[in-house]
């Protein structure tokens, strides 16, 4: 490892960053940041959420304007007013959501991209243009393949494919790893790790500080729109890394142990033989059987797309199921509606609170009756008791030890508050069963171990719970029992303790399991 | 004055005080003014006489202002019609279809019952009416909840649909003796009352209390409270476990109702008969008026009025300058033109 050498050696960076700031009403998302990129390094941009990083990038690859700051290229200042200029200047970027056509093929998605594409498409060209480069590169993709057939981490190899082949030499990948299994983030970090042999400046935005550790050679820590510290990675441990992201120390999980928690002799959730029709571009379950006890939390792991939102919806009454029996207490509640799932005290924390559980427009009180309209209700509906439901909150927000203004309008909470506020409504009538789908994703630490202390405490109050997640150490971390879902189907049912990511991992993407299908 | 402003600030709007939203609605209308001048000056008609018909023969005489309630009738239900739907997402833009078939329930209650008397007969007429204008609109809003086809769609067909049953029933059945294109004339009992020794019937108190209960009913009910949830994010009001497809089409059903009460009141107040093409575009008036008015009450109040007005005055103009028909129209299409684009004159829009 003589990368920090061969850093030092280079007198001119590549890329420079000077002063760059950037407010948005209410909030200076950079202020005044410096930063060099040389080329052959893979820089890591490592913060909380609302640290500016994305906005960094996003100025950098002309998504947004800086208020102020300039950006140098080998010394020259540019100005980059879109992403077309970024483009111009070899600057490309991964964004976290992919933006492909999920109809078209690998290479027309990529030929769409090319700057340099002719009247009439080459594909020959192009096709032997993407092979070439994806064996120098250890990224094998097969070319004529629909996108939509291809996996997410596929997809990520030609979102990089892309770059490459349109001349990029600064790549900015939005959050890399987060959509990659174990096995599949370590090839990824091989490929990044040719790539900068080869000269390429790599910019990587990341929360996880494991990624960090491993792969980059050196580390730009953002806080509240600052830059808080770069360090390089022999002189970066995980302590200082977190001291430079948080001011305040961010308390533990308590997890609580396991012998506090007894056995429940029957089920609260009881899914037998559930299959699903396939609908569009989701996947149907296929013989589902799962077990909730009341007090555990079964982690489901999985790549999503692999029947996790159906599985989720079957439970709630959202999704018909075509086969299978879904009990609730013992009682047979196959196919009834949701009103009804959730009299019966069912509870839904969904991935994202602002569009799957909140009415923008509506104040957070207002949200927080909605699902107990009913309960709040006087003179036989004429008339909503806000006394009451305030009253109700409150003692919620003692319990839970957190707290939501209610008088606001919901959508000028911010992403971590929002789910704080559907965290306080869905456990606030003390649920017997509790979804919750990757319901962290998205939030900064601090908020991340709020939710899911909220989660073991509503198991130590005998909730049955079922935690979709595609974050292995919080599956690990708080699951009772974890069950891998892959296409549809439960390919594997263990104690955390009794097993590990890697084999996790493997049975994610289908590489331990042996499928009835030819491919 | 403090509701009022707040039920401006809706989503669509940003936040702004009242003065400027004062100011604001005031320009626009002097663009209006001014515009339509324009087109006067071009057919030749004098804008500052055209403009001082229009004014005393609306506002400047109690026969002008009782023609302009009575015009106004129509619009304030079938655009109510189309503000109930408005609130749970779904765009009706079939109330002139609801309208039509509402009548047409209406007509036969009146046309066969003609020996009852006008405290039964009445509430009949109403209540089938409402009937007719619910049933229409089953279609599409069942459609609509089971995620077939799209209610603009099938609400904006159906209505090129409704008149022709109604002509099939007045040629087949209902038309007078002395006249095909009419039934004959309704019995006095058939017909609502007026009052104030002008032509404003019974339809605008009802017009005014539906309104009213319509505030009420979405400002306090728990059902006010769960259609709003469903207008603002049908997901999740889905995911909360309110029954979105029921609401869908109870809500669509009671649009229909009401543009159905509209054709009843239309024929029974207004009419007094069952003509064929009674309704030159009513339904669409009303929708109209319910995007002028971002489907709030008082809005529709307002602007119903000042549609009333325009058309009211409109129509004098055809008469008086002799300017055609088309005109009334031209204006009508600059108003919603400019309050569509809700033009701002000072300071700009938050993004």
């Amino acid at each position: 490892m003589v990368r920090s050498q061969t850093l030092q050696n280079k007198e001119q960076p590549l890329l420079t960053l000077r002063g760059i700031t950037r407010a948005f009403p209410g909030v200076v998302a950079n202020d005044h940041i410096d930063l060099d990129i040389y080329a052959g390094e893979i820089h890591a941009l490592l913060g909380e959420n609302g640290a500016g990083k994305s906005v960094l990038m996003k100025i950098l690859y002309g998504f947004y304007h800086a208020d102020s700051g300039e950006i140098l290229i080998n010394g020259m200042p540019v100005s980059i007013q879109s992403p077309h200029d970024a483009r111009n200047l070899h600057i490309g970027m991964v964004f976290q959501n992919h933006n492909m056509i999920p109809v078209l093929s690998v290479w027309e998605n990529i030929a769409l991209f090319l700057p340099d594409l002719k009247f009439v498409v080459d594909a020959k060209n192009v096709e032997r243009r993407i092979i070439e480069i994806s064996d120098r590169y250890n990224l094998k993709v097969n070319p004529s393949k629909l996108i939509s057939q291809i996996s997410i981490g596929e997809q990520q190899k030609v979102e990089i494919l892309k770059l490459l082949l349109s001349d990029a030499r600064v790549l900015i990948l939005d959050e890399p790893t987060h959509v990659l299994a174990p096995h599949e983030v370590e090839a990824f970090f091989k490929v990044l790790d040719s790539l900068r042999k080869d000269g390429y400046a790599i910019i990587l935005i990341t929360h996880k500080m494991k990624d960090v550790l491993e792969c980059a050679d050196r580390i730009s820590v953002l806080r509240g729109g600052r830059l808080a510290g770069t360090m390089l990675r022999e002189e970066a441990t995980e302590d200082k890394l977190i001291n430079l992201m948080f001011e305040k120390v961010v308390p533990g999980l308590i997890v609580g142990t396991e012998e506090t928690r007894k056995e429940a002799p029957e089920p609260f959730l009881e899914l037998q033989e559930i299959s699903t029709d396939t609908r569009g571009m989701g996947r149907g379950l296929k013989d589902v059987s799962l077990k909730i006890y009341p007090g555990e939390i079964v982690g489901i792991a999985g790549v999503s797309g692999n029947g996790q939102k159906e599985l989720c919806d079957v439970i709630l009454g959202i999704e018909p199921s075509s086969k299978g029996k879904k009990l609730l207490a013992g009682k047979d509640l196959t196919n009834r509606s949701i009103g009804i799932m959730r009299k019966n005290k069912v509870a839904f924390i969904p991935e994202n609170a602002l569009s799957m559980a909140t009415i923008p427009y509506l104040t957070v009180l207002k949200n927080m009756v909605l699902t107990k309209t009913r309960r709040y209700s006087r003179h036989g509906g004429f008339s909503m008791d806000w006394q009451a439901a305030r009253a109700d909150i409150e003692n919620a927000e003692k319990r839970l030890g957190f707290s939501v203004p209610l008088n606001v309008i919901a959508k000028t909470l911010s992403g971590g508050n929002l789910q704080r506020m559907i965290i306080l409504r869905e456990l606030e009538s003390n649920p017997q069963l509790i979804i919750a789908a990757y319901f962290t994703r998205g939030l900064d630490v601090q908020s991340t171990i709020a939710a899911r202390q909220a989660l073991v405490q509503a198991r130590e109050k005998r909730a049955a719970i079922l935690l979709v997640s595609e974050d292995l150490d919080e599956l690990f971390t708080v699951s009772d029992r974890l069950a891998v879902l892959f296409d549809g189907k439960i390919v594997g049912e263990f104690k955390p303790k009794d097993t590990n990511m890697y084999e996790i991992g493997h049975l994610m993407t289908g590489s331990g399991v042996h499928t009835d299908a030819e491919n | 004055m403090l509701r009022i402003k707040k039920y401006i600030q809706t989503p669509l709007l940003k936040s702004e005080t009242l003065r400027d939203t004062v100011i604001r609605y005031t320009l626009m209308i002097l663009m209006v003014i001014v515009f339509f001048g324009l087109i006067l000056l071009i057919n030749g008609a004098d804008p500052f006489q055209s403009y001082k018909d229009i004014f005393t023969n609306t506002l400047g005489s109690a026969y002008g202002l009782s023609e302009v309630v009575v015009a106004m009738i129509p619009m304030l239900i079938t655009a109510l019609a189309v503000a109930v739907p408005w609130r749970v997402g779904l765009i009706n833009v079939g109330g002139e279809g609801q309208l039509y078939i509402g009548a047409a329930f209406a007509t036969w209650a009146a046309l066969t019952f003609q020996n009852l008397p006008a405290w039964a007969l009445l509430p009949l007429m109403l209540l089938l009416g409402m009937l007719g204008g619910a049933l229409w609109a089953l279609i599409p809003g069942y459609l609509k909840a089971i995620g077939l086809v799209n209610e603009t769609i099938t609400t904006l067909l159906l209505n090129s649909v409704a008149p022709k049953i109604v002509g099939f029933l007045i040629f087949n059945f209902w038309h007078s003796p002395m006249d095909t294109v009419k039934t004959q004339n309704f019995v006095p009992a058939a017909k609502l009352p007026a009052f104030f020794g002008t032509r404003i019937h019974l339809g605008f108190f009802i017009a005014l209390f539906l309104l009213i209960c319509f505030w009420f009913f979405m400002k306090y009910t728990r059902w006010g409270l769960e259609m709003t949830a469903i207008g603002g994010n049908p997901t999740a009001a889905l995911r909360n476990g309110i029954p979105v497809k029921k609401y869908l089409i109870i809500v669509m059903c009671s649009g229909g109702a009401i543009a159905g009460l509209a054709g009843m009141s239309q024929i029974s107040g207004y009419y007094g008969v069952l003509l064929l093409n009674f309704s030159v575009n009513l339904g669409f008036m009303g929708f109209l008026i319910c995007w002028l008015a971002n489907g709030h009450p008082l809005g529709i109040f307002l602007m119903s009025f000042v549609v009333a007005v325009i058309t009211t005055g409109g129509n004098l103009l055809q008469l008086t300058r002799s300017l055609p028909a088309a005109v009334i129209n031209i204006l009508l299409a600059f108003t919603l033109f400019i309050v569509l684009a809700r033009p701002k004159f000072f300071g700009k829009d938050k993004v």
